[in-house]
């Protein structure tokens, strides 16, 4: 498949988007059934959006840095008139009324919005087998699971349906299937691109990002998303920050850290990666120190407090009054239980259990309290460092992609799948996973970045340094 | 802490959180939220006293803008999306009991 840059340049010069979607429905139609990726594919409309590209360009306008680009959607984010579900069947059939901002900064790139991906149910999940509508497959390897939550983004790009998708990463949701499907996934600093239309989780960890083949597309696309959005209270005040122009801008005098707590308990293979990374790195001119930031293994345990609690809010809304699926009862008070009952699966009310108990009377301050305490320890420990380096180097992962099943009947041995990438999002930072090396049965790991709010140019520039000693565009 | 968790405590929580469970289900959830909170226990010895917490990872102020009127989803769109809606709006099961 072509790179989104190679589509849009030729489309840009004429050549046809109607073509580039074409490309996305075939391999979509060979391969979706197996893979289980998109929940929903308009191609009609995508066809005609391309066309309308088409037009443009023959009238002499340009559409813009992604023209004809076809772009997979999680199903978590807000299209009008398109299903949208968070993989959850309380939404069964819902269509928002509005575009989430990022899908109208899509088209005004010139980009086409293509299709909705599965995730896990209200993106709570690490392995994208929290669906109701089924768990996606890793198209690199169909035994085992895709991550999550934004597996189904993540699988769209690894299977060469769509060059581009758009994730949502709350502890890891974009760099963990990125990571487990080979890809660039980024997890944005808080605010760069705007959450409205993002269907809320925990709303001061989420942010949507990209996913792709290279550090480039990658760049590409968040270039066209980000910036100021006075629909969203928490956005950024600046503009869109230019990513593309400093890809190659390299690592000369940048301090890199290698971060005892961002590879301790990792796989072997995944360490490994870690270490070729680092040497990539000093080779090009980085300086690398040794740092310890003990405060990271708080990450985990505050942010199960945290996320759950917020979740717990933000999913009260789903009562079966204003939208979604309704459950009858004989008082509003039975039909709401009903409702929720019957719409939300077991992690999500699992998770809802566990932040309403940390909010509840007598255990706030012992539970919800602590873990925002702990939050504040942990972005004056990111500070300190940032002090010392000017990015961090360790793991996205701990492992390789998992099998099936592997880790469902343990809600905590699943959570641990996020402990290298949690951190991050407490803190409101930016980090980027770009894949290094392989390990078991040749499957993929993903090696992390993280970088201070606002860092995102000088870490593509150094995911970039990486991306092209791996051999790769 | 966690360890006291209790079936109690489970039905409690998910009657706020208007959830019903089986008694499989307050059994299961019961097991792993203290697993959880077991892990977050190890947060309650951390000495905290003077820290201040974060709820949010930048400071925010009030985000204003100029009162004027600008177009939002028309009514008849939001209401069609509802389950019930009867004259101009949400419908939904009687709240409180009919009058004596």
């Amino acid at each position: 498949m072509r790179s989104a840059r190679e589509i849009a340049q030729s489309v840009r010069g004429g050549a046809s988007a109607r073509e580039a979607v074409e490309a996305a429905v075939a391999a979509v139609a060979a391969r979706n059934e197996e893979l289980n990726v998109f929940l929903h594919v308009d191609a009609a409309t995508a066809l005609a959006e391309a066309d309308a590209i088409d037009a443009r360009v023959a009238a002499g306008e340009d559409p813009g840095i992604l023209a004809g680009v076809p772009v997979a959607i999680k199903d978590n984010i807000c299209q009008t008139g398109v299903p949208t579900t968070c993989s959850s069947k309380i939404l069964e059939g819902w269509r928002p009324p509005y575009n989430a901002t990022v899908i109208e900064r899509l088209r005004a790139a010139g980009a086409i919005p293509f299709g909705k991906t599965n995730l896990d149910e209200f993106a709570m999940g690490s392995s994208t087998e929290n669906s109701a509508y089924g768990p996606t497959r890793n198209p690199l390897d169909p035994s085992r699971v895709p991550g999550g939550s934004s597996g189904g983004s993540a699988a769209a790009v690894a299977a060469n349906m769509t060059p581009l998708s758009l994730g949502s990463d709350t502890g890891g949701s974009i760099r963990q299937p990125a990571a487990l499907c080979g890809l660039v996934g980024v997890k944005p600093t808080y605010g760069l691109v705007s959450r409205y239309g993002l269907i809320a989780f925990a709303s001061s960890l989420d942010q949507i990002g990209p996913f792709a083949h290279s550090v480039t597309d990658a760049a590409l696309l968040l270039e066209a998303i980000s910036g100021h959005d006075p629909l969203d209270s928490t956005s950024l005040p600046e503009p869109a920050p230019s990513l593309v122009a400093h890809l190659n801008d390299g690592v000369a005098g940048k301090r890199v850290a290698w971060v005892r707590e961002l590879v301790d308990g990792a796989d072997e293979s995944v360490v490994a990666s870690v270490e070729k990374a680092r040497n990539v790195l000093r080779d090009a001119g980085a300086t690398i120190v040794e740092l310890s930031i003990p405060e990271l293994r708080l990450g985990l345990s505050a942010y199960y407090l945290i996320a759950p609690a917020e979740a717990s809010s933000n999913l009260a809304r789903y009562d079966g009054v204003r939208f979604g699926q309704r459950v009858d009862g004989e008082d509003v008070t039975a039909m709401m239980e009903a409702t929720r009952t019957a719409g939300f699966g077991a992690e999500v009310k699992r998770r809802i259990m566990l932040g309403t108990y940390a909010l509840s009377a007598g255990y706030f301050d012992a539970y919800y309290g602590q873990a925002l305490k702990v939050r504040t320890l942990m972005i004056e420990a990111f500070s300190r460092a940032y002090g010392e380096a000017d990015m961090l180097l360790g793991a996205t992962t701990p492992s390789v992609a998992f099998e099936f099943g592997s880790k469902t009947k343990d809600p905590m041995s699943m959570y641990l799948s996020d402990v290298f990438t949690i951190p991050t999002n407490l803190a409101g930072d930016a980090a980027i996973s770009v894949p290094v090396g392989t390990g078991e049965a040749g499957l993929p790991i993903g090696v992390q970045l993280l970088g201070p709010g606002r860092s995102e140019a000088s870490l593509f520039a150094a995911a970039r340094v990486l991306e092209k000693a791996e051999g790769r565009s | 802490m966690s360890a006291d968790l209790t079936r109690d405590d489970v039905i409690k929580v998910a009657a706020l959180a208007r959830l019903r469970l089986t008694d499989a289900e307050v059994d299961l959830f019961r097991d792993q939220l203290a697993a959880v909170l077991g892990h977050a226990d190890d947060l309650a010895s951390l000495g905290t006293d003077k820290v201040a917490p974060t709820a949010h990872p930048f400071a925010l102020a009030n985000v204003l803008r100029e009162d004027v009127i600008r177009p939002s989803v028309d009514r008849d769109i939001v209401l069609a999306a509802a389950p019930d809606a009867q004259d101009g709006r949400f419908g939904v099961p009687r709240i409180v009991g009919e009058a004596p």
